[in-house]
Protein backbone atom coordinates (compact mmCIF):
# COMPACT_ATOMS: atom_id res chain seq x y z
CA UNK A 1 0.00 0.00 0.00
CA UNK A 2 2.58 2.57 0.91
CA UNK A 3 4.53 1.73 -2.21
CA UNK A 4 1.92 3.42 -4.35
CA UNK A 5 2.90 6.65 -2.67
CA UNK A 6 6.33 6.33 -4.10
CA UNK A 7 5.12 6.50 -7.67
CA UNK A 8 5.88 9.56 -9.68
CA UNK A 9 2.25 10.13 -10.43
CA UNK A 10 0.44 12.79 -8.48
CA UNK A 11 -2.22 11.53 -6.19
CA UNK A 12 -5.56 13.07 -7.11
CA UNK A 13 -6.50 13.30 -3.44
CA UNK A 14 -3.73 15.73 -2.76
CA UNK A 15 -4.92 17.99 -5.50
CA UNK A 16 -8.63 17.64 -5.08
CA UNK A 17 -9.66 20.45 -2.73
CA UNK A 18 -10.17 23.69 -4.53
CA UNK A 19 -9.50 26.82 -2.58
CA UNK A 20 -10.96 30.21 -2.90
CA UNK A 21 -8.33 32.76 -2.21
CA UNK A 22 -9.32 35.35 0.33
CA UNK A 23 -8.02 38.81 -0.39
CA UNK A 24 -7.50 40.16 3.10
CA UNK A 25 -6.20 38.41 6.20
CA UNK A 26 -8.90 37.56 8.71
CA UNK A 27 -7.63 38.25 12.18
CA UNK A 28 -8.64 37.13 15.64
CA UNK A 29 -9.64 33.64 14.73
CA UNK A 30 -9.12 30.92 17.30
CA UNK A 31 -8.15 27.52 16.06
CA UNK A 32 -10.52 24.91 17.38
CA UNK A 33 -9.56 21.77 19.25
CA UNK A 34 -8.67 18.53 17.51
CA UNK A 35 -11.29 16.63 15.58
CA UNK A 36 -13.19 19.78 14.78
CA UNK A 37 -13.87 19.91 11.09
CA UNK A 38 -12.70 22.97 9.26
CA UNK A 39 -15.82 24.90 8.50
CA UNK A 40 -14.74 28.51 8.46
CA UNK A 41 -13.89 30.41 5.40
CA UNK A 42 -10.24 30.26 4.58
CA UNK A 43 -8.26 32.68 6.63
CA UNK A 44 -4.71 33.88 6.32
CA UNK A 45 -2.43 32.77 9.13
CA UNK A 46 0.87 34.15 8.00
CA UNK A 47 0.89 37.33 6.00
CA UNK A 48 4.44 37.88 4.80
CA UNK A 49 5.43 40.95 2.92
CA UNK A 50 8.72 41.90 1.36
CA UNK A 51 10.71 39.56 3.59
CA UNK A 52 14.48 39.49 3.11
CA UNK A 53 16.63 37.36 5.36
CA UNK A 54 20.35 37.65 5.92
CA UNK A 55 23.16 35.75 7.56
CA UNK A 56 25.64 38.52 8.18
CA UNK A 57 26.35 39.97 4.76
CA UNK A 58 24.83 36.98 3.02
CA UNK A 59 21.31 37.38 1.76
CA UNK A 60 19.48 34.06 1.92
CA UNK A 61 15.96 35.15 1.05
CA UNK A 62 15.01 38.04 -1.22
CA UNK A 63 11.88 40.15 -0.98
CA UNK A 64 9.39 37.36 -0.48
CA UNK A 65 5.72 38.19 -0.23
CA UNK A 66 3.21 35.44 0.32
CA UNK A 67 0.26 34.38 2.45
CA UNK A 68 -0.16 31.08 4.22
CA UNK A 69 -3.67 29.86 4.77
CA UNK A 70 -5.21 28.20 7.78
CA UNK A 71 -5.88 24.48 7.96
CA UNK A 72 -4.05 23.71 4.80
CA UNK A 73 -0.67 22.36 3.89
CA UNK A 74 1.75 24.74 2.26
CA UNK A 75 4.81 23.12 0.74
CA UNK A 76 8.03 24.96 0.11
CA UNK A 77 10.20 23.38 -2.54
CA UNK A 78 13.42 24.29 -4.24
CA UNK A 79 16.99 23.11 -4.63
CA UNK A 80 19.45 23.04 -1.72
CA UNK A 81 20.52 26.46 -0.55
CA UNK A 82 17.53 28.23 -2.03
CA UNK A 83 16.58 29.70 1.34
CA UNK A 84 13.56 27.53 2.04
CA UNK A 85 14.67 26.34 5.48
CA UNK A 86 15.78 29.84 6.40
CA UNK A 87 12.40 31.15 5.36
CA UNK A 88 10.67 28.51 7.48
CA UNK A 89 12.78 29.30 10.51
CA UNK A 90 11.86 32.98 10.48
CA UNK A 91 8.21 31.96 10.89
CA UNK A 92 8.76 30.85 14.50
CA UNK A 93 11.70 33.11 15.24
CA UNK A 94 14.25 30.31 15.24
CA UNK A 95 16.27 32.04 12.57
CA UNK A 96 17.37 34.79 14.94
CA UNK A 97 19.30 32.20 17.01
CA UNK A 98 21.90 31.92 14.27
CA UNK A 99 24.80 34.31 14.68
CA UNK A 100 24.51 37.36 12.47
CA UNK A 101 20.92 36.60 11.54
CA UNK A 102 18.63 39.47 10.62
CA UNK A 103 15.77 40.26 8.34
CA UNK A 104 13.78 43.05 6.80
CA UNK A 105 10.12 43.10 5.90
CA UNK A 106 7.08 42.17 7.91
CA UNK A 107 5.62 38.85 9.00
CA UNK A 108 2.17 38.97 10.49
CA UNK A 109 0.82 36.03 12.42
CA UNK A 110 -2.95 36.40 12.44
CA UNK A 111 -2.53 40.12 12.10
CA UNK A 112 0.13 40.59 14.76
CA UNK A 113 3.62 41.62 13.78
CA UNK A 114 5.74 38.61 14.71
CA UNK A 115 8.85 40.68 15.21
CA UNK A 116 7.30 43.70 16.89
CA UNK A 117 9.09 45.09 19.90
CA UNK A 118 7.90 43.34 23.02
CA UNK A 119 6.87 40.11 21.33
CA UNK A 120 8.35 37.24 23.30
CA UNK A 121 9.85 34.66 20.94
CA UNK A 122 9.08 31.85 23.39
CA UNK A 123 5.37 32.69 23.17
CA UNK A 124 5.59 32.78 19.38
CA UNK A 125 7.15 29.32 19.44
CA UNK A 126 4.34 27.96 21.57
CA UNK A 127 1.92 28.99 18.85
CA UNK A 128 4.15 27.94 15.99
CA UNK A 129 5.58 24.47 16.61
CA UNK A 130 8.33 22.86 14.64
CA UNK A 131 9.40 19.41 13.51
CA UNK A 132 12.96 18.99 12.37
CA UNK A 133 14.72 17.13 9.62
CA UNK A 134 16.45 14.74 11.97
CA UNK A 135 14.28 13.29 14.69
CA UNK A 136 15.53 14.61 18.01
CA UNK A 137 13.73 13.12 21.00
CA UNK A 138 15.45 14.17 24.21
CA UNK A 139 17.80 11.32 25.11
CA UNK A 140 17.37 11.67 28.85
CA UNK A 141 13.60 11.31 28.69
CA UNK A 142 11.12 8.49 28.25
CA UNK A 143 8.52 8.44 25.49
CA UNK A 144 5.91 9.95 27.82
CA UNK A 145 8.29 12.57 29.18
CA UNK A 146 9.25 13.58 25.67
CA UNK A 147 5.65 14.15 24.65
CA UNK A 148 4.80 16.07 27.80
CA UNK A 149 8.06 17.96 28.04
CA UNK A 150 6.75 21.19 26.52
CA UNK A 151 3.77 21.25 28.87
CA UNK A 152 5.58 20.21 32.03
CA UNK A 153 8.49 22.55 31.59
CA UNK A 154 6.09 25.36 30.90
CA UNK A 155 4.51 24.75 34.26
CA UNK A 156 1.52 22.46 33.64
CA UNK A 157 1.09 20.24 36.71
CA UNK A 158 -2.48 18.93 36.32
CA UNK A 159 -1.99 15.15 36.18
CA UNK A 160 -5.35 14.51 34.55
CA UNK A 161 -4.67 17.01 31.78
CA UNK A 162 -1.18 15.64 31.23
CA UNK A 163 -2.50 12.09 30.92
CA UNK A 164 -5.11 13.19 28.42
CA UNK A 165 -2.66 15.20 26.37
CA UNK A 166 -0.22 12.31 26.31
CA UNK A 167 -2.74 9.96 24.78
CA UNK A 168 -4.29 12.57 22.48
CA UNK A 169 -0.96 13.74 21.15
CA UNK A 170 0.33 10.23 20.56
CA UNK A 171 -2.95 9.26 18.89
CA UNK A 172 -2.82 12.32 16.65
CA UNK A 173 0.73 11.39 15.74
CA UNK A 174 -0.51 7.85 14.96
CA UNK A 175 1.95 6.43 17.45
CA UNK A 176 -0.30 5.52 20.37
CA UNK A 177 -0.96 1.91 19.40
CA UNK A 178 2.72 1.24 18.90
CA UNK A 179 3.97 2.71 22.17
CA UNK A 180 1.08 2.61 24.63
CA UNK A 181 2.50 -0.40 26.45
CA UNK A 182 5.96 1.01 26.94
CA UNK A 183 5.54 4.70 27.51
CA UNK A 184 8.35 4.63 30.02
CA UNK A 185 11.04 3.40 27.71
CA UNK A 186 13.57 5.95 26.49
CA UNK A 187 12.40 7.96 23.51
CA UNK A 188 15.56 7.00 21.70
CA UNK A 189 14.63 3.30 21.88
CA UNK A 190 12.12 3.79 19.05
CA UNK A 191 12.83 3.30 15.36
CA UNK A 192 13.68 6.29 13.19
CA UNK A 193 10.17 6.71 11.83
CA UNK A 194 8.63 6.28 15.26
CA UNK A 195 11.05 8.83 16.69
CA UNK A 196 9.96 11.34 14.09
CA UNK A 197 6.30 10.75 14.93
CA UNK A 198 7.24 11.08 18.61
CA UNK A 199 8.70 14.48 17.79
CA UNK A 200 5.48 15.39 16.01
CA UNK A 201 3.52 14.28 19.08
CA UNK A 202 5.82 16.39 21.24
CA UNK A 203 5.16 19.41 19.05
CA UNK A 204 1.40 18.75 19.07
CA UNK A 205 1.19 18.39 22.85
CA UNK A 206 1.63 22.11 23.45
CA UNK A 207 -1.28 22.75 21.07
CA UNK A 208 0.34 25.06 18.57
CA UNK A 209 -1.80 26.59 15.84
CA UNK A 210 0.77 26.11 13.16
CA UNK A 211 3.31 23.37 12.64
CA UNK A 212 6.44 23.98 10.63
CA UNK A 213 8.09 20.89 9.22
CA UNK A 214 11.63 21.09 7.98
CA UNK A 215 12.11 18.13 5.65
CA UNK A 216 10.49 15.82 8.18
CA UNK A 217 10.84 12.72 6.04
CA UNK A 218 14.27 13.13 4.56
CA UNK A 219 15.80 10.65 7.01
CA UNK A 220 12.95 8.15 6.83
CA UNK A 221 12.34 5.06 4.71
CA UNK A 222 9.36 4.97 2.31
CA UNK A 223 7.02 3.22 4.76
CA UNK A 224 7.75 5.63 7.58
CA UNK A 225 7.45 8.49 5.08
CA UNK A 226 4.02 7.26 4.02
CA UNK A 227 2.91 7.20 7.66
CA UNK A 228 4.07 10.74 8.28
CA UNK A 229 2.38 11.94 5.10
CA UNK A 230 -0.85 10.26 6.10
CA UNK A 231 -0.49 12.04 9.40
CA UNK A 232 -0.05 15.39 7.68
CA UNK A 233 -3.32 14.77 5.87
CA UNK A 234 -5.04 14.16 9.18
CA UNK A 235 -3.45 17.10 10.93
CA UNK A 236 -4.44 19.70 8.41
CA UNK A 237 -8.04 19.38 9.51
CA UNK A 238 -6.98 21.11 12.71
CA UNK A 239 -3.61 22.67 12.09
CA UNK A 240 -1.93 24.88 9.59
CA UNK A 241 1.12 23.12 8.23
CA UNK A 242 4.07 24.54 6.40
CA UNK A 243 6.40 21.88 5.10
CA UNK A 244 9.79 22.28 3.51
CA UNK A 245 10.63 19.35 1.31
CA UNK A 246 13.26 18.26 -1.08
CA UNK A 247 10.96 15.71 -2.50
CA UNK A 248 8.66 17.09 -5.18
CA UNK A 249 6.46 14.02 -5.17
CA UNK A 250 5.94 14.58 -1.50
CA UNK A 251 4.98 18.20 -2.05
CA UNK A 252 2.51 17.06 -4.70
CA UNK A 253 1.06 14.39 -2.44
CA UNK A 254 0.59 16.36 0.76
CA UNK A 255 0.19 20.02 0.00
CA UNK A 256 -2.60 22.32 -1.06
CA UNK A 257 -0.35 25.16 -2.10
CA UNK A 258 3.26 25.10 -3.15
CA UNK A 259 5.89 27.81 -3.14
CA UNK A 260 8.92 27.35 -5.33
CA UNK A 261 12.09 29.06 -4.09
CA UNK A 262 15.18 29.47 -6.16
CA UNK A 263 18.34 31.34 -5.14
CA UNK A 264 16.49 33.08 -2.36
CA UNK A 265 13.69 34.27 -4.58
CA UNK A 266 10.11 33.15 -4.46
CA UNK A 267 9.71 32.14 -8.08
CA UNK A 268 6.15 30.98 -7.99
CA UNK A 269 3.46 30.41 -5.41
CA UNK A 270 0.16 28.84 -6.34
CA UNK A 271 -2.08 25.90 -5.76
CA UNK A 272 -0.08 22.72 -5.85
CA UNK A 273 -1.97 21.47 -8.88
CA UNK A 274 -1.09 24.59 -10.79
CA UNK A 275 2.57 24.43 -9.80
CA UNK A 276 2.90 20.85 -10.97
CA UNK A 277 0.54 20.77 -13.94
CA UNK A 278 0.56 24.24 -15.30
CA UNK A 279 3.30 26.43 -13.86
CA UNK A 280 3.47 29.92 -15.24
CA UNK A 281 7.21 30.30 -14.76
CA UNK A 282 9.60 28.34 -16.97
CA UNK A 283 12.01 27.89 -14.05
CA UNK A 284 9.29 26.26 -12.00
CA UNK A 285 8.43 24.00 -14.88
CA UNK A 286 12.05 23.02 -15.33
CA UNK A 287 12.38 22.24 -11.63
CA UNK A 288 9.19 20.29 -11.13
CA UNK A 289 9.78 18.27 -14.25
CA UNK A 290 13.20 17.34 -12.92
CA UNK A 291 15.29 19.17 -15.50
CA UNK A 292 17.40 20.88 -12.85
CA UNK A 293 17.88 21.07 -9.10
CA UNK B 1 57.38 -10.36 -7.53
CA UNK B 2 57.78 -6.68 -6.91
CA UNK B 3 54.38 -6.31 -5.33
CA UNK B 4 55.27 -9.23 -3.10
CA UNK B 5 58.40 -7.52 -1.86
CA UNK B 6 56.49 -4.32 -1.32
CA UNK B 7 53.91 -6.22 0.62
CA UNK B 8 56.54 -7.76 2.87
CA UNK B 9 58.08 -4.35 3.48
CA UNK B 10 54.71 -2.98 4.48
CA UNK B 11 54.15 -5.85 6.86
CA UNK B 12 57.51 -5.15 8.38
CA UNK B 13 56.70 -1.45 8.80
CA UNK B 14 53.43 -2.34 10.42
CA UNK B 15 55.09 -4.74 12.83
CA UNK B 16 57.76 -2.20 13.72
CA UNK B 17 55.20 0.48 14.36
CA UNK B 18 53.19 -1.93 16.45
CA UNK B 19 56.26 -2.88 18.49
CA UNK B 20 57.27 0.71 19.14
CA UNK B 21 53.82 1.82 20.25
CA UNK B 22 53.30 -1.20 22.50
CA UNK B 23 56.72 -0.53 24.00
CA UNK B 24 55.80 3.08 24.72
CA UNK B 25 52.50 2.05 26.26
CA UNK B 26 54.29 -0.39 28.56
CA UNK B 27 56.79 2.32 29.44
CA UNK B 28 53.96 4.61 30.44
CA UNK B 29 52.11 2.05 32.51
CA UNK B 30 55.02 0.32 34.21
CA UNK B 31 55.99 3.15 36.61
CA UNK B 32 52.39 3.25 37.78
CA UNK B 33 52.51 -0.50 38.32
CA UNK B 34 55.76 -0.23 40.26
CA UNK B 35 54.46 2.61 42.41
CA UNK B 36 51.27 0.74 43.23
CA UNK B 37 53.20 -2.42 43.99
CA UNK B 38 55.72 -0.65 46.21
CA UNK B 39 53.02 1.33 47.99
CA UNK B 40 51.07 -1.82 48.67
CA UNK B 41 54.12 -3.61 50.01
CA UNK B 42 55.20 -0.74 52.22
CA UNK B 43 51.80 0.52 53.24
CA UNK B 44 49.76 -2.57 53.96
CA UNK B 45 51.68 -3.51 57.08
CA UNK B 46 50.70 -0.29 58.83
CA UNK B 47 47.08 -0.46 57.67
CA UNK B 48 44.62 -1.56 60.30
CA UNK B 49 41.41 -0.38 61.83
CA UNK B 50 43.24 1.99 64.16
CA UNK B 51 44.84 3.69 61.20
CA UNK B 52 41.44 4.83 59.96
CA UNK B 53 39.98 5.77 63.33
CA UNK B 54 42.71 6.85 65.72
CA UNK B 55 44.67 10.06 66.15
CA UNK B 56 48.42 10.04 65.53
CA UNK B 57 50.30 8.59 68.48
CA UNK B 58 52.73 10.84 70.36
CA UNK B 59 56.42 10.49 69.58
CA UNK B 60 57.87 7.38 71.12
CA UNK B 61 54.62 5.47 71.27
CA UNK B 62 53.77 3.01 68.54
CA UNK B 63 50.31 2.62 66.99
CA UNK B 64 47.91 5.44 66.41
CA UNK B 65 46.49 6.37 63.03
CA UNK B 66 45.52 9.05 60.58
CA UNK B 67 41.79 9.18 61.25
CA UNK B 68 41.83 12.94 61.62
CA UNK B 69 43.80 13.41 58.41
CA UNK B 70 41.44 11.19 56.40
CA UNK B 71 38.42 13.06 57.74
CA UNK B 72 40.23 16.34 57.17
CA UNK B 73 40.94 15.56 53.53
CA UNK B 74 37.28 14.66 52.98
CA UNK B 75 36.17 17.87 54.67
CA UNK B 76 38.58 19.93 52.60
CA UNK B 77 37.33 18.24 49.42
CA UNK B 78 33.76 19.06 50.38
CA UNK B 79 34.64 22.70 51.06
CA UNK B 80 36.60 22.97 47.82
CA UNK B 81 33.70 21.49 45.85
CA UNK B 82 31.30 23.89 47.48
CA UNK B 83 33.32 26.70 45.95
CA UNK B 84 34.66 25.12 42.78
CA UNK B 85 31.64 23.21 41.46
CA UNK B 86 28.99 25.94 41.31
CA UNK B 87 31.35 28.59 39.96
CA UNK B 88 32.98 26.18 37.53
CA UNK B 89 29.71 24.73 36.25
CA UNK B 90 27.94 28.07 35.94
CA UNK B 91 30.97 29.58 34.24
CA UNK B 92 31.05 26.64 31.85
CA UNK B 93 27.37 27.19 31.12
CA UNK B 94 28.10 30.82 30.39
CA UNK B 95 30.89 29.93 27.98
CA UNK B 96 28.89 27.26 26.18
CA UNK B 97 25.46 28.87 26.08
CA UNK B 98 25.55 32.61 26.51
CA UNK B 99 28.97 34.10 25.97
CA UNK B 100 30.05 36.26 23.09
CA UNK B 101 32.98 35.07 21.02
CA UNK B 102 35.47 37.76 21.95
CA UNK B 103 34.81 37.60 25.69
CA UNK B 104 34.72 33.80 25.60
CA UNK B 105 38.18 33.67 24.09
CA UNK B 106 39.47 35.80 26.96
CA UNK B 107 37.76 33.73 29.61
CA UNK B 108 39.11 30.52 28.09
CA UNK B 109 42.58 31.98 27.86
CA UNK B 110 42.54 33.04 31.50
CA UNK B 111 41.10 29.73 32.63
CA UNK B 112 43.94 27.96 30.88
CA UNK B 113 46.48 30.30 32.45
CA UNK B 114 44.92 29.66 35.87
CA UNK B 115 45.11 25.92 35.21
CA UNK B 116 48.84 26.33 34.87
CA UNK B 117 49.36 28.40 38.01
CA UNK B 118 51.53 26.43 40.47
CA UNK B 119 49.38 25.16 43.30
CA UNK B 120 51.51 26.79 45.98
CA UNK B 121 50.59 30.15 44.51
CA UNK B 122 46.95 29.30 45.14
CA UNK B 123 47.96 28.54 48.70
CA UNK B 124 49.45 32.02 48.98
CA UNK B 125 46.32 33.60 47.53
CA UNK B 126 44.15 31.77 50.04
CA UNK B 127 46.62 32.71 52.77
CA UNK B 128 46.31 36.37 51.89
CA UNK B 129 42.52 36.20 51.56
CA UNK B 130 41.51 33.97 54.42
CA UNK B 131 44.38 33.44 56.82
CA UNK B 132 45.81 36.92 57.27
CA UNK B 133 42.49 38.73 57.84
CA UNK B 134 41.23 36.19 60.38
CA UNK B 135 44.64 35.63 61.93
CA UNK B 136 44.28 31.86 61.98
CA UNK B 137 44.95 28.89 59.77
CA UNK B 138 41.66 27.18 59.02
CA UNK B 139 39.83 24.50 57.11
CA UNK B 140 38.06 27.29 55.26
CA UNK B 141 41.28 28.71 53.91
CA UNK B 142 42.42 25.23 52.81
CA UNK B 143 39.09 24.66 51.08
CA UNK B 144 39.41 28.05 49.44
CA UNK B 145 42.85 27.21 48.05
CA UNK B 146 41.69 23.85 46.68
CA UNK B 147 38.48 25.42 45.39
CA UNK B 148 40.49 27.95 43.39
CA UNK B 149 42.31 25.10 41.73
CA UNK B 150 39.05 23.32 40.92
CA UNK B 151 37.31 26.30 39.28
CA UNK B 152 39.19 26.44 35.96
CA UNK B 153 39.26 22.63 35.72
CA UNK B 154 35.52 22.29 36.19
CA UNK B 155 34.86 25.32 34.01
CA UNK B 156 36.69 23.95 30.99
CA UNK B 157 35.34 20.40 31.21
CA UNK B 158 31.79 21.68 31.70
CA UNK B 159 32.09 23.91 28.67
CA UNK B 160 33.50 21.10 26.58
CA UNK B 161 30.74 18.63 27.40
CA UNK B 162 27.97 21.20 26.99
CA UNK B 163 29.20 22.13 23.54
CA UNK B 164 28.99 18.45 22.61
CA UNK B 165 25.23 18.40 23.19
CA UNK B 166 23.79 18.50 19.65
CA UNK B 167 22.19 21.74 18.55
CA UNK B 168 19.11 19.82 17.50
CA UNK B 169 18.12 19.23 21.15
CA UNK B 170 18.45 22.91 21.89
CA UNK B 171 16.35 23.79 18.86
CA UNK B 172 13.71 21.21 19.73
CA UNK B 173 13.45 22.63 23.23
CA UNK B 174 13.23 26.23 22.02
CA UNK B 175 10.69 25.25 19.39
CA UNK B 176 8.46 23.99 22.21
CA UNK B 177 8.42 27.53 23.56
CA UNK B 178 10.83 26.97 26.42
CA UNK B 179 12.85 29.95 27.56
CA UNK B 180 16.59 29.63 27.16
CA UNK B 181 17.43 29.12 30.84
CA UNK B 182 14.90 26.31 31.11
CA UNK B 183 16.26 24.71 27.98
CA UNK B 184 19.74 24.78 29.56
CA UNK B 185 18.69 23.53 32.98
CA UNK B 186 16.21 20.89 31.91
CA UNK B 187 17.45 19.68 28.54
CA UNK B 188 21.11 20.54 27.94
CA UNK B 189 22.50 19.94 31.44
CA UNK B 190 20.79 16.56 31.96
CA UNK B 191 21.99 15.43 28.54
CA UNK B 192 25.55 16.38 29.44
CA UNK B 193 25.30 15.40 33.11
CA UNK B 194 27.60 12.45 32.77
CA UNK B 195 30.37 14.64 31.41
CA UNK B 196 29.83 17.37 33.99
CA UNK B 197 30.00 14.89 36.87
CA UNK B 198 33.06 13.28 35.32
CA UNK B 199 34.77 16.66 35.18
CA UNK B 200 33.91 17.40 38.80
CA UNK B 201 35.20 14.03 40.01
CA UNK B 202 38.41 14.42 38.05
CA UNK B 203 38.95 17.86 39.52
CA UNK B 204 38.34 16.45 43.01
CA UNK B 205 40.86 13.70 42.31
CA UNK B 206 43.33 16.30 41.20
CA UNK B 207 43.06 18.45 44.33
CA UNK B 208 42.76 15.53 46.76
CA UNK B 209 46.51 14.97 46.55
CA UNK B 210 47.56 18.61 46.64
CA UNK B 211 49.98 19.38 49.47
CA UNK B 212 51.51 22.74 48.70
CA UNK B 213 48.34 24.86 48.85
CA UNK B 214 47.57 23.41 52.28
CA UNK B 215 50.94 24.13 53.87
CA UNK B 216 50.01 27.55 55.15
CA UNK B 217 46.22 27.40 54.90
CA UNK B 218 44.83 24.18 56.39
CA UNK B 219 48.20 23.89 58.12
CA UNK B 220 47.62 20.43 59.60
CA UNK B 221 46.44 19.43 63.01
CA UNK B 222 47.50 16.57 65.28
CA UNK B 223 44.01 16.35 66.74
CA UNK B 224 40.48 16.19 65.48
CA UNK B 225 39.55 19.67 64.42
CA UNK B 226 36.52 20.90 66.28
CA UNK B 227 35.55 23.64 63.91
CA UNK B 228 36.16 24.70 60.33
CA UNK B 229 37.76 27.91 61.55
CA UNK B 230 40.59 25.88 63.09
CA UNK B 231 43.61 24.32 61.41
CA UNK B 232 42.71 20.93 60.01
CA UNK B 233 44.71 17.80 59.22
CA UNK B 234 44.96 16.51 55.67
CA UNK B 235 46.42 13.29 54.32
CA UNK B 236 49.07 14.86 52.08
CA UNK B 237 50.28 17.09 54.95
CA UNK B 238 50.38 14.19 57.35
CA UNK B 239 52.28 12.05 54.86
CA UNK B 240 54.77 14.87 54.36
CA UNK B 241 55.27 15.38 58.08
CA UNK B 242 55.72 11.68 58.76
CA UNK B 243 57.94 10.99 55.77
CA UNK B 244 60.55 13.55 56.84
CA UNK B 245 60.50 12.38 60.47
CA UNK B 246 63.29 10.20 61.87
CA UNK B 247 60.97 7.45 63.19
CA UNK B 248 60.50 4.11 61.43
CA UNK B 249 56.97 3.74 62.74
CA UNK B 250 56.01 7.08 61.25
CA UNK B 251 57.62 6.12 57.93
CA UNK B 252 55.43 3.04 57.81
CA UNK B 253 52.39 5.17 58.56
CA UNK B 254 53.37 7.62 55.84
CA UNK B 255 53.38 4.73 53.37
CA UNK B 256 49.99 3.64 54.58
CA UNK B 257 48.74 7.21 54.26
CA UNK B 258 49.99 7.37 50.69
CA UNK B 259 48.22 4.12 49.97
CA UNK B 260 44.97 5.43 51.38
CA UNK B 261 45.32 8.67 49.42
CA UNK B 262 45.94 6.87 46.15
CA UNK B 263 43.01 4.60 46.91
CA UNK B 264 40.81 7.66 47.45
CA UNK B 265 41.84 9.08 44.08
CA UNK B 266 41.29 5.65 42.56
CA UNK B 267 37.79 5.59 44.05
CA UNK B 268 37.03 8.96 42.45
CA UNK B 269 38.24 7.71 39.06
CA UNK B 270 36.25 4.52 39.46
CA UNK B 271 33.26 6.69 40.24
CA UNK B 272 33.87 8.50 36.94
CA UNK B 273 33.93 5.19 35.08
CA UNK B 274 30.84 3.78 36.71
CA UNK B 275 28.97 7.00 36.16
CA UNK B 276 29.87 7.34 32.52
CA UNK B 277 29.07 3.69 31.76
CA UNK B 278 25.72 3.83 33.44
CA UNK B 279 24.58 6.81 31.42
CA UNK B 280 26.10 5.84 28.13
CA UNK B 281 22.98 4.03 26.96
CA UNK B 282 20.87 7.16 27.13
CA UNK B 283 23.30 9.63 25.65
CA UNK B 284 23.81 8.14 22.21
CA UNK B 285 21.99 9.04 19.01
Amino acid sequence: MPMSLEEKSIKPAALAPAHQATPAPVTEVRIQGPGQPAERKEEVVFDISDLSIYYGANQAVRNVTLQIHARSVTAIIGPSGCGKSTFLRTLNRMHELAPGARHTGVIRLQGEDLYARGVDPTLVRRRVGMVFQKSNPFPTMTIAENVLCGLRLNGVKDKQLLRERLEQSLRMAALWDEVKDHLHRPGTSLSGGQQQRLCIARALAVRPQIILMDEPCSALDPIATAKVEELIHELKRTYTIVIVTHNMQQAARVSDRTAFFYMGNLVEYAETRTIFMNPSNPQTEAYVSGRFG
Amino acid sequence: METNGNHRYRKFKNAAMNFVSVGCAVLVISPLGFILFYLLRQGVQALNWDFFTKLPAPVGQSGGGMGNAIAGTLELLALASLLGVPIGVLGGIYLAEYGRDRLNDWIRFWADVLNGVPSIVWGMVAYALAVVPFKTFSAYSGGLALGFIMIPLVLRTTEEVLVLVPRSYREAALALGLPQWKMIVRIVLPTAMKGVVTGVLLAMGRVAGETAPLLFTAFGNRYWSQHLTEPIAALPLQIFAYAISPYDDWHRQAWAGALVLIFLVFLLSAGVRIFSNRQKAGATS
